[in-house]
């Protein structure tokens, strides 16, 4: 294990920098004017340090615990501060590191004053924007703090705290700096969360009293039995793994649990949302993978069936629902709902390649779903409204804009060559294996999918280009980039996923054997 | 140069080119599209070095396997990226990139007047990579990447001109109609992998004689979805028509030359499978069966040029799918006609394109008429295309299409009376409605307005086309003229073909071969001739008439979107409107009616709004604090 400076894991350090960081900028005002700068400058060395981490990680033993750490943090209820990553948490943390630099590329000129600030004094004015800036960049930092620490817990209570603690942030980024009705939609945000919160906090209490060792490191995750060994009785089990499956769904989010998300896409900032989606509604899969189904494997495998159906209706039911919908961002968020639906179906259906699957498009959907969001904000920015119906024939106006939405919608599409593909083949083909025709059901998702993609992309960028719109500005130097960095990691993701499946591969029989009730 | 350094290159040369294009965008306005064409003429290059390569190697030593990466290790399914480089896949290479670049030329000059004309270059760069990769692909997996790659070409070019919505509505029919039968594909894919573990060529292909009958049935069945998703046959054929939206070049070489034909190669290069399940067999059989009659029937009723071209080549794979559900004596021949017809097909296209240039991009045959005169290469070109495909003696078509014929004819039981007959009778339709369409073009009165007559419209001063158009239209000419018989002798595309399809052992028809022969020759020329006497000796009126109930079914395409209006679409749409109105009234409802002690903190968080971030942090943090110290406290 490479020991840093003080004795660390790496993982810490790359916890603390960002909060360091975010908390400066909050609290000295000089550094207010530079936040932006700042931000980008610490993400990106976030970034670099995540990668250090991932040229340091032995892939060979990528199912095992790397870059460990632990210390004891509340000894007398078991909990204690543990660190540390497998190939699924270095992935994750990789995509989290990825995202947030470009999401504050992408946000750089997004922050401005609210209207009703601004009584002439200039001063003044600018000192609010450089306040209401650091505010973001701020939170952005604390949010890439946070996720960072929520793939690296290896304590369920740790695990448990930060997955409250995230809900902060988020909810600052929309309530704050979100759209028209973004109370509404940060409350119901708020209100969804912490119900499943609740009911998560009540499991893991209850996983405490229930389960054998209740000494100062009861809550490792790399030690913690499953209930199965210690003699639970399968009622108990199963209340336990629904509090903690409940609380995922909801962050996934899963049908009929969904409905904060188009809310809280439509409302907050394209930035926001990208995190959101991207990476924050994959804790909830993640938390399944590394929570639910070790600690929990009998009730798992006894409600897998139950959890299968729900993700099939998702699959659908989000395919469906974008299909009708004409914002575009909560367009962007029903494909979301359909594309979780893959993902669950492929962690509880049973086969090893459905896994591996569903790991991989974590992150294929993360990069894919950023490039939807920010591309799509790009685009209501200039047009000044989200109602598709409102464009017409943008292509022949933006033209890189339509080019980047096409791509970044055909990745989510799981067109092969981009991210989505390999994820989505893995998952139907490992679903076949064990349940053919769940697997003819869930691949109708794939002709849903050609046509809320291509129905959206007709209605904003075909037909006669829209007079209102006529030279409208496209993308600029800046958010080309931002662009050109998703893209290029959809077509890595498409053409070369093998050093990232090398991450994953190896997990996908220990999960999947789990919920077939066979040995590890 | 090696067989493994063409076969990457012949991919790799127009993909780059395509990225090229795209990356630099108006930057390459003046030149992309010679970059474009030079691109697809390297490739053209490649396919002779992979061809005189395999020649020059004993024939059971063909198959060279060219692996590139390691794609999808996923455990237990583990799929590599490889080119299968045998005589199959080189034929298609040959005929991809040879009638690709020709077409390519033609496009230089056809797309002139175009401002985004470099735009349609990278496009059709990455149209001839994605369909090289499908024809190379040496696992199930490779082949659908080219196989959506294809699709997505195919969607970008049918919608070039997408700022008119009905072109937008029909590429996107054609790419959700390709989905469904893709997702054929991915089932017969995951069947594949249950039950032999494996999606590559080499592993599926030995094991499947030892598949059960069941599986092998399920596999066949779900490749032949595919394979009728892309090349328009029945009941996925709705999107062929609409895609003559696109540039007249695109419909030349995707929608009739290439892509669509696609779902034959699927069912040769599939032929082990096939050959496990006599009842998947006898499906593609069927399918090719409808399809070519009912091409046929829509041909003789479209007034529309470029229509009515389109649902002859729907027609023709009609005839190639049926050849290539009769097993290994019918692959060889399927391939052979879908040869020959890339050929005439394309140069057809390229003629109906070359009569648009001339008259102001006027699709309807209807005014046209005695254009002979004005553009005697098209004129000549075209006609050699027209006897091709109609089977006329000692043309390209003759070879081809007379072997399936008698193919059909081989067998036991009802099938070869009725597939033999269906494969004879489709021979004199096709003769009709070719030769309706070459003489309401060509021959006849003028009814455009020339200026002197009545005709109505504006005024035309129909014109030969440039030398760019119409030297690749005497090459694919000189191809419908002389291929045919040139591969037929002695035999020798069949001995190609061989170590991939197998020796077929020579069964004779159930009718006498000269008599299949010369039934074919007298229905052609009574096709012909009925013909002659309605639209060359007989004044064509300008508005159709009424015509019987098949006429009117056959102009509307046989109802065909009709049905899929009222079976797929109507209840579709009423679906997503409810549920969109349910998703907000009643789960959202339920949801929020559940937690009604939520709503009710909700109102009480609302009334803390008051605007300052800070006391929102304080709020929360204490929240969160609270939280741990009653969990504090319930352990102490």
């Amino acid at each position: 294990m490479p020991e840093t400076l003080l004795g660390q894991s790496p993982l810490t350090v790359l916890i603390l920098v960002p909060a360091v960081v975010a908390a400066l900028v909050w609290l000295v005002p000089p550094l207010r004017r530079l936040a932006r700068p700042i931000g980008l400058v610490t993400s990106a060395l976030v970034l670099a340090g995540a990668i250090a981490l991932a040229v340091g990680f032995d892939v060979s033993a990528a199912n095992e615990t790397q870059f460990a750490q632990v210390a004891d943090w509340i000894p007398a209820f078991g909990a204690s501060y543990a660190v540390g990553v497998n190939g699924l948490g270095l992935v994750m943390v990789l995509l989290a590191t990825l995202l947030v630099p470009v999401v504050i590329v992408a946000g750089w000129n997004e922050v401005t004053l609210p209207a009703t600030v601004g009584d002439g004094d200039e001063t003044a004015e600018r000192k609010a924007l450089d306040y209401r800036r650091a505010g973001w960049v701020a939170l952005i930092l604390v949010l890439e703090a946070l996720m960072i620490a929520v793939f690296a817990s290896r304590d369920i209570f740790l695990f448990y705290v930060v997955f409250e603690a995230m809900l902060i942030p988020v909810y600052f980024l929309i309530g704050v700096y979100g759209g028209a009705n973004r109370r509404y939609a940060a409350i119901k945000f708020l209100l969804y969360s912490l119900a499943g919160g609740l009911l998560m906090l009540a499991a893991v209490i209850g996983y405490f009293f229930v389960g054998t060792d209740q000494g100062p490191q009861a809550f490792l995750l790399d030690q913690a039995p499953g209930l199965d060994a210690a003699g639970v009785p399968l009622i108990t089990e199963m209340l336990l793994f629904l509090g903690f499956f409940i609380a995922f769904a909801i962050k996934a989010p899963m049908w009929p649990v969904h409905t904060w998300l188009p809310d809280a896409a439509q409302q907050a900032t394209p930035g926001t949302s990208t995190l959101l989606v991207g990476v924050l509604d994959k804790v909830g899969t993640f938390g399944m993978i590394v929570l639910c189904l070790p600690l929990f494997p009998n009730a798992a495998a006894a409600a897998a069936p139950v959890i299968i159906v729900l993700a099939l209706i998702s699959i659908l039911y989000g395919g469906l629902l974008a299909i009708g919908q004409n914002d575009m961002m909560r367009l962007i968020a029903f494909t979301s709902v359909s594309h979780f639906g893959f993902i669950v179906l492929g962690i509880f259906v049973g086969s090893a390649t459905a896994v591996t699957g569903s790991m991989i498009y974590m992150v294929a959907h993360g990069v894919s779903t950023a490039g939807m969001f920010l591309v799509a904000g790009f685009l209501t920015q200039r047009g000044g409204t989200q109602d598709m119906g409102a464009y017409s024939g943008m292509q022949r106006i933006t033209r890189v804009i339509a080019g980047t939405f096409l791509v970044s919608g055909l990745a989510s599409l799981a067109l092969p060559g981009l991210s989505g593909f390999v994820p989505e083949y893995l998952v139907l083909l490992g679903t076949f294996e064990v349940a053919p025709w769940m697997a003819i059901v869930a691949v109708l998702g794939v002709v849903l999918a050609a046509l809320y993609i291509l129905l959206a992309y007709q209605r904003v960028f075909t037909g006669p280009p829209s007079a209102n719109h006529a030279g409208m500005p496209d993308l600029n130097g800046r958010e080309k980039a931002v662009m050109g960095v998703l893209i290029a990691a959809m077509l890595v993701l498409g053409f070369y996923p093998a050093p990232v499946l090398d991450l994953l591969t190896p997990l996908s029989e220990t999960v999947a054997a789990l919920v077939t009730g066979g040995v590890a | 140069m090696s067989i493994d350094l063409a076969a990457i290159l012949i991919v790799a040369v127009p993909l780059a080119s395509a990225g090229v294009l795209l990356l630099l965008g108006r930057r390459s306005d003046g030149w992309g599209h010679w970059l474009g064409v030079l691109a697809s003429a390297a490739s053209a290059v490649m396919a002779f070095v992979i061809l005189f390569g395999l020649l020059g190697r004993g024939a059971e030593d063909r198959a060279v396997d060219v692996h590139l990466f390691s794609w999808i290790p996923a455990g237990e399914l583990d799929v590599d990226a490889g080119f299968l480089v045998d005589p199959l896949s080189a034929t298609f290479l040959l005929l991809i990139t040879f009638v690709g670049t020709l077409i390519h030329v033609y496009a230089v000059a056809y797309m002139e007047h175009d401002d985004d004309r470099r735009r349609f270059f990278a496009y059709l760069n990455l149209f001839i990579a994605a369909m090289l990769i499908l024809v190379l692909a040496d696992s199930f997996a490779l082949l659908f990447v080219g196989w959506e790659g294809v699709g997505l070409a195919s969607y970008l070019l049918i919608g070039f001109w997408n700022q008119r919505t009905e072109y937008a509505v029909a590429a996107k029919k054609a790419f959700v109609m390709n989905r469904v039968g893709d997702m054929g594909l991915i089932i017969a894919m995951g069947a594949m992998f249950a039950s032999i573990g494996s999606v590559d060529f080499e592993t599926v292909f030995a094991a499947a004689p030892e598949l059960s009958e069941g599986w092998a049935t399920a596999i066949g069945i779900a490749l032949l979805i595919g394979a009728c998703g892309k090349s328009a046959q029945f009941p996925l054929q709705a999107w062929l028509g609409d895609a003559m939206a696109g540039p007249t070049p695109v419909s030349a070489l995707i929608h009739a030359a290439t892509m669509v034909t696609a779902g034959v190669y699927l069912v040769v290069r599939s032929g082990a499978i096939f050959e496990a399940s006599p009842t998947a067999q006898l499906l593609v059989v069927i399918v090719g069966a409808i399809t070519l009659v009912f091409g046929a029937i829509v041909g003789c009723a479209k007034d529309d040029i470029k229509k009515a071209l389109a649902a002859s080549t729907m027609s023709q794979i009609g005839y190639m799918m049926l050849a290539a559900g009769l097993g290994p004596i019918g692959y060889a021949f399927a391939i052979f006609h879908l040869l020959t017809h890339g050929f005439f097909k394309a140069g057809m296209f390229l003629g109906a394109g070359s009569v648009m240039h001339g008259m102001n991009d006027e699709v309807n045959m209807r005014g046209f008429g005695g254009l002979s005169r004005f553009m005697k290469v098209t004129w000549i070109t075209f006609g050699l295309g027209w006897l091709a495909i109609i089977g006329f003696p000692g043309l390209s078509g003759f070879w081809s299409k007379d072997k399936i014929i008698e193919a059909a004819f081989v067998g036991e039981g009802w099938q070869p009376w009725v597939f033999g007959m269906v494969a004879l009778l489709a021979a004199g339709l096709t003769a009709f409605y070719m030769s309706r369409l070459f003489f309401m073009t060509f021959h006849g009165k003028a009814r455009w307005n020339d200026g002197k007559n009545e005709a109505p419209g504006p005024e035309q001063h129909p014109h030969e086309s440039p030398l760019l158009m119409t030297v690749p239209m005497i090459v694919l000419a000189v191809g419908s003229l002389g291929l045919g018989a040139f591969l037929a002798f002695g035999d020798r595309f069949f001995h190609w073909l061989e170590p991939v399809t197998g020796h077929a052992e020579h069964h004779d028809p159930v009718i006498p071969i000269p008599v299949i022969m010369g039934a074919t020759v007298v229905l052609m020329l009574i096709g012909v001739l009925l013909a002659w006497r309605q639209y060359w000796a007989s004044s064509v009126p300008l508005m159709p008439p009424t015509g019987s109930v098949l006429t009117r079914a056959a102009r509307r395409d046989l109802y065909q979107d009709s049905v899929n209006e009222a079976v797929f679409a109507r209840p579709g749409t009423h679906t997503v409107r409810t549920l969109t109105y349910a998703d907000t009234a009643v789960v959202d409802g339920a949801v929020n009616g559940l937690g009604a002690g939520a709503v009710g903190l909700g109102e009480r968080l609302r009334k803390l709004q008051n605007g300052h971030v800070r006391s929102y942090s304080a709020a929360m943090s204490v929240g969160v604090v609270l939280v741990l110290v009653i969990v504090l406290v319930a352990r102490i």
